[in-house]
């Protein structure tokens, strides 16, 4: 009896020592990782172009480039954390990352766990097709045929605003859909940024030029609620990377399309 | 839990579905009708062994029979338009079907033709009937006699077989099918329906053939 009571005193304080080291740690992430000089960021490891891994075995892509950016004007080492798209918001809540950049949408459910930081990335769903092709709303696809794949958020949403006169023909999957337009079969396609862009770097038979965009859903870097400090950091980062063109190169690198000027 | 049949969207988009059944008629009757037409031609030639063209006919049976029918079509609408050869999905699917259907009917024909004795021939020649009258009256009557089933089989494969095209856009009846199933995301109901209207365009056409084969083919005494 004794020797439980004692056993149990030793846990207890184990466990309180333990609950008041993680309060004093997300007191202020940004104080500890710069004490640490380690910031620890969440990654795709299996959504390219944004995070793959590369034949050296490294992980690579346009939110691996962001981290390591972010890390830079922090003046701390960056360590990548490969996760997947179900575990990277348990990541940063349970403090075993302190951002996450994964291609990480915004949406309401999110936002009651995270924070989420200015956009960093474009992700979108759009009307793609020739740099000759003058299309830049809606309305301009009259009379002209557009494919895209059945099903597909692009062709739900696309069909509500389609011109009467727009002939749209419903592939099966994005290869038929792609390929339909790489031997032009149809003169436009509607399909996702990150489709268009893994395209134009697979084959150069015929370019996708993005025209305007069907469904917005940008990349937010996360972060955990609370962290002001860190959070102001990472925005001004984000805000300078913005304006003296780093970000830019990126987009230019991994998605072969100019930064958004909105975004 | 027990599914909870639902039915109304699918029946919501029956216009859809008609329009589709349509199409693949549409689809099938032209195939049908050109490609027993071309199977009718690469028999004679293969039959009666007119060279150049039984080696070529061969080569094309042995091609189109040995790939599936799915590649035959990509190859149409996805591969010629590097060489320049750009077509629609309608005429593509048509083509298809119709290069498809022609190759098994050059073989169906084909045995019907040699399957007439050549002593008929012979008879012909001896009651001095002309070489068009030969051809028609003993060649090719009871040639299409003997295989009217078999043939009539093939044109159904070829209808069901017509789903795939749906792959390139070609908007018959399975592509309806799967933009309604891609909406709704009422799979059962969807394709329960769908076969239903196969089954009967199947029947359907079946009666028909029979039907045209006994009027024309096989009913009258040659």
């Amino acid at each position: 009896m004794q020797r439980r009571s004692f056993i149990q005193l030793i846990a207890i304080t184990a466990a309180s020592f333990g609950m008041l080291a993680s309060t004093t740690a997300s007191a202020d992430v940004l104080a500890d990782v710069q004490k640490a000089g380690v910031l620890k960021v969440a990654v795709p490891q299996d959504f390219p172009p944004f995070g793959t891994v590369g034949t050296d075995l490294k992980p690579r892509g346009y939110d691996i480039d962001m981290a390591n950016l972010i890390a830079g004007d922090l003046g701390v080492k960056v360590e990548l954390i490969p996760v997947t798209s179900t575990n990277r918001i348990p990541y940063l809540t349970t403090g075993k990352a302190n951002l996450v950049i994964s291609s990480l949408g915004k949406n309401p459910d999110r936002a009651k766990v995270i924070d989420f930081s200015d956009a960093y990335a474009p992700f979108f769903n759009g009307v793609f097709g020739p740099a000759d092709t003058k299309v830049a709303k809606p309305a301009d696809l009259a009379g002209k045929v557009l494919g895209v794949t059945r099903g597909s958020v692009e062709d739900l949403e696309l069909t509500k605003i389609a011109p009467a006169d727009l002939t749209i023909k419903r592939f099966e999957d994005n290869n038929a859909t792609i390929s339909a337009y790489l031997t032009g079969q149809v003169q436009l396609v509607a399909t996702g940024n990150v489709v268009a862009a893994a395209v134009n770097d697979m084959t150069k038979l015929r370019r996708l030029d993005a025209k305007f965009l069907i469904k917005n859903s940008p990349c937010y870097v996360g972060v955990a609620k609370g962290e002001g400090a860190l959070m102001a950091k990472v925005n001004a980062i984000i805000a300078k990377a913005k304006s003296d063109g780093r970000l830019e190169a990126i987009s230019q690198k991994w998605l072969q399309q100019p930064l958004p000027k909105d975004l | 839990m027990a599914y909870q049949f639902e039915f109304t969207p699918v029946f919501e988009h029956a216009d859809l579905l008609l329009k589709g059944a349509g199409f693949t008629l549409a689809l099938t009757v032209t195939g049908a009708v050109l490609g027993i037409g071309l199977g009718i031609v690469g028999a004679i030639c293969r039959a009666w062994q007119l060279k150049p063209f039984n080696w070529l006919f061969g080569a094309y049976v042995e091609v189109i029979r040995n790939t599936p029918f799915l590649v035959q079509l990509f190859f149409i609408f996805f591969g010629l338009p590097s060489l320049g050869v750009k077509m629609g999905e309608w005429e593509a699917a048509v083509l298809a079907m119709v290069i498809n259907l022609g190759a098994y009917s050059t073989e169906i024909i084909r045995a019907g033709i040699i399957a007439t004795p050549r002593g008929q021939l012979e008879a012909a020649a001896s009651l001095a009937m002309s070489r068009a009258e030969t051809f028609r009256h003993v060649v090719l009557r009871p040639a299409l006699q003997k295989v009217w089933p078999a043939l009539t089989s093939q044109v159904i494969i070829v209808m069901l077989g017509s789903a795939v095209c749906s792959q390139i856009a070609t908007e018959e009846l399975t592509f309806a099918a799967n933009f309604i199933q891609s909406r709704s995301f009422r799979a059962f109901e969807t394709y329960f329906v769908t076969t239903a209207i196969y089954f009967a365009l199947a029947v359907l056409l079946r009666q028909v053939l029979m039907a045209l084969g006994r009027r024309f083919v096989i009913g009258r005494p040659a």
